[in-house]
């Protein structure tokens, strides 16, 4: 089992949630993060005068799958979170030990 | 004179529209401070309307208002509110109970105090801040409300022209903002750190609360419900209006059309009408709308961006400045025609008023800023105006209130 983050922009969301929907990946958790990476930040403007602002907001998924479909999932994430601008975000997978559903107790496979 | 209804009605409820200032001061500031610090921003003006509130009736109106001493300060006979009662007084809005006029003139009082704490916000000491607040008000307020306002004050005698307090409320609160800027520093990591605003809608909310209230500030101050009341309603709006434009055309040209922009705009069009509001005609508003927009936005780029001063949320670039144009431009605007107990001004043959309103901004902002920094100075050496570095990192609001805005994760 791995588990999947990615970090994307907050308006490919629903493409990407759509995506791996088609998969039947259904299962993820979404949450709003702050980060950069190459995109360095954005200008932003005060009453005269301009800021930067360094740290962006983005939206982070996880998923949890089997290790076979990885490559499947992280396609889907990248075709539909792609733009091709600087800030388009990155993918981690990560090794999962264990997986249980509070509901049944159900582990590991079974509880993906 | 008999007490008249319309009149006193229109001036109650003035007064409550300028009590609505204050929490609107309070949020228009609290909106644009960093998360950690809204509460404490919001209490600076709010508890005004505890302590001013208080000290007004107990003494301050009477040493404002109460009969003259030399022309600058009054005496201590409306005291605890002594002889101010429901007849009218014989010098002032002599058609509504002196109880009226006082409270209307408490309500001044309380927001200049609270247009103060813009500029330090972020670092001051809430209980350092309370007590020059009282310091400030019995030493500064005061004697400069009785000078201009005051009968027998001596900038009245000289003729100058303030219709709702632009020497008395905005000059006084700039200035006196200045001089607590230069005493107090910066924050801790301007300029180089961003200093974002936490919620911008909070301070459109509270511009919209000022703009409303300002209709009992300006159109009150005729302390009538006549047609100089509808005059001075209807420069304000105007003044606001080209202010509030202008500024957003400037901002644009710079890169975008930003609210904040345009909210600053406005708030800044309706200090620069305050002391002209009842004695210009109406669409001399425009210009006097336009050039404050350019003279506040341009002194901002000037104090904060080149010269680096933290005056945090701009006290003194839009009330110190917005009230130094207002003054200069009722002396070219004014008109006799608009209001008999007025003057004429430079356009109307009376040069002589521009330099009237000049003395009045040299004695009120020389004075502002030489009392300000003794008393802010005096509170500093005593129990020290600003908070240690380690409660000014976590924010104000845990360190001086021990709350915070919003609740965590937790339900």
């Amino acid at each position: 089992m791995k588990k999947i983050e990615a970090i994307i922009r907050e308006e490919r969301l629903d493409a990407v949630k759509k995506a791996l929907e088609e998969h039947s990946y259904f299962g993820m958790t979404v949450s709003e993060v702050s980060g950069r990476g190459k995109q360095k930040g954005i200008p932003l403007q005060w009453r005269v005068g301009e800021y930067r602002v360094d740290l962006l907001p983005k939206l982070k998924i996880e998923l949890v799958i089997l290790d076979e479909d990885v490559p499947i999932a992280i396609d889907a994430i990248v075709r539909n979170a792609r733009t091709g601008e600087i800030g388009d975000g990155k993918i981690f997978v990560l090794p999962v030990e264990s997986v249980v559903r509070v509901r049944t107790g159900d582990r590991d496979e079974n509880a993906i | 004179m008999p007490v008249s209804s319309g009149d006193t009605a229109w001036i109650l409820i003035s007064a409550a529209l300028v009590m609505l200032m204050t929490p609107g001061v309070a949020l228009f500031y609290g909106g644009m401070v960093r998360r950690k610090n809204i509460l404490s921003t919001i209490m600076m003006s709010f508890a005004c309307l505890g302590l001013i509130g208080l000290l007004w009736v107990l003494y301050g109106y009477s040493l404002s208002f109460g009969s003259d001493n030399g022309g600058f300060i009054g005496s201590l006979n409306f005291a605890g509110l002594m002889n101010v009662g429901q007849e009218p007084s014989s010098v002032y809005a002599t058609t509504v109970p002196h109880l009226a006029f006082m409270i209307f003139q408490a309500m001044f009082a309380i927001i200049t105090v609270a247009l103060i704490t813009g500029a330090i916000v972020e670092r001051v000491k809430f209980g350092a801040l309370l007590i020059f607040s009282a310091l400030w008000l019995t030493v500064v307020y005061c004697p400069v409300a009785h000078w201009v306002w005051g009968d027998g004050g001596w900038l009245a005698n000289l003729g100058v022209l303030d219709f709702a307090g632009g020497a008395v409320v905005h000059i006084n609160a700039g200035v006196s903002a200045l001089a607590l800027v230069m005493l107090l520093g910066r924050r801790r990591g301007f300029p180089s750190e961003p200093m974002e605003a936490n919620n911008i809608p909070m301070v459109v909310l509270g511009a919209g609360l000022l703009w409303f209230g300002w209709f009992g500030f300006n159109a009150g101050s005729s302390l009538a419900s006549d047609g100089l009341a509808a005059s001075a309603f209807v420069a304000t709006n105007t003044s606001a209006a080209a202010a509030a434009f202008t500024w957003m055309i400037v901002s644009w040209l710079h890169r975008r059309p930003t609210i904040l922009g345009t909210v600053t705009g406005a708030v800044a069009g309706l200090v620069a009408i305050t002391p002209a509001a009842g004695f210009v005609p109406p669409l001399a508003a425009i210009p006097i709308g336009i050039v404050t927009a350019l003279v506040c936005y341009y002194s901002m780029v000037l104090l904060k961006i080149k010269l680096g001063f933290d005056d945090s949320l701009d006290v003194f670039a839009v009330h110190g400045m917005g009230g130094i144009w207002g003054a200069l431009a009722t002396g070219i605007f004014a008109s006799l025609a608009v209001n008999s107990a007025g003057a004429d001004g430079l356009l109307y043959g009376g040069g002589i008023q521009v330099l009237k309103q000049l003395a009045s901004i040299v004695a009120v902002g020389g004075f502002a800023f030489a009392a300000t920094w003794i008393l802010g100075k005096l509170v500093d050496i005593t129990i020290g105006l600003r908070v240690g570095q380690k409660e000014e990192t976590v924010g104000l609001d845990l360190s001086q209130h021990g709350e915070r805005a919003y609740g965590g994760l937790l339900r």
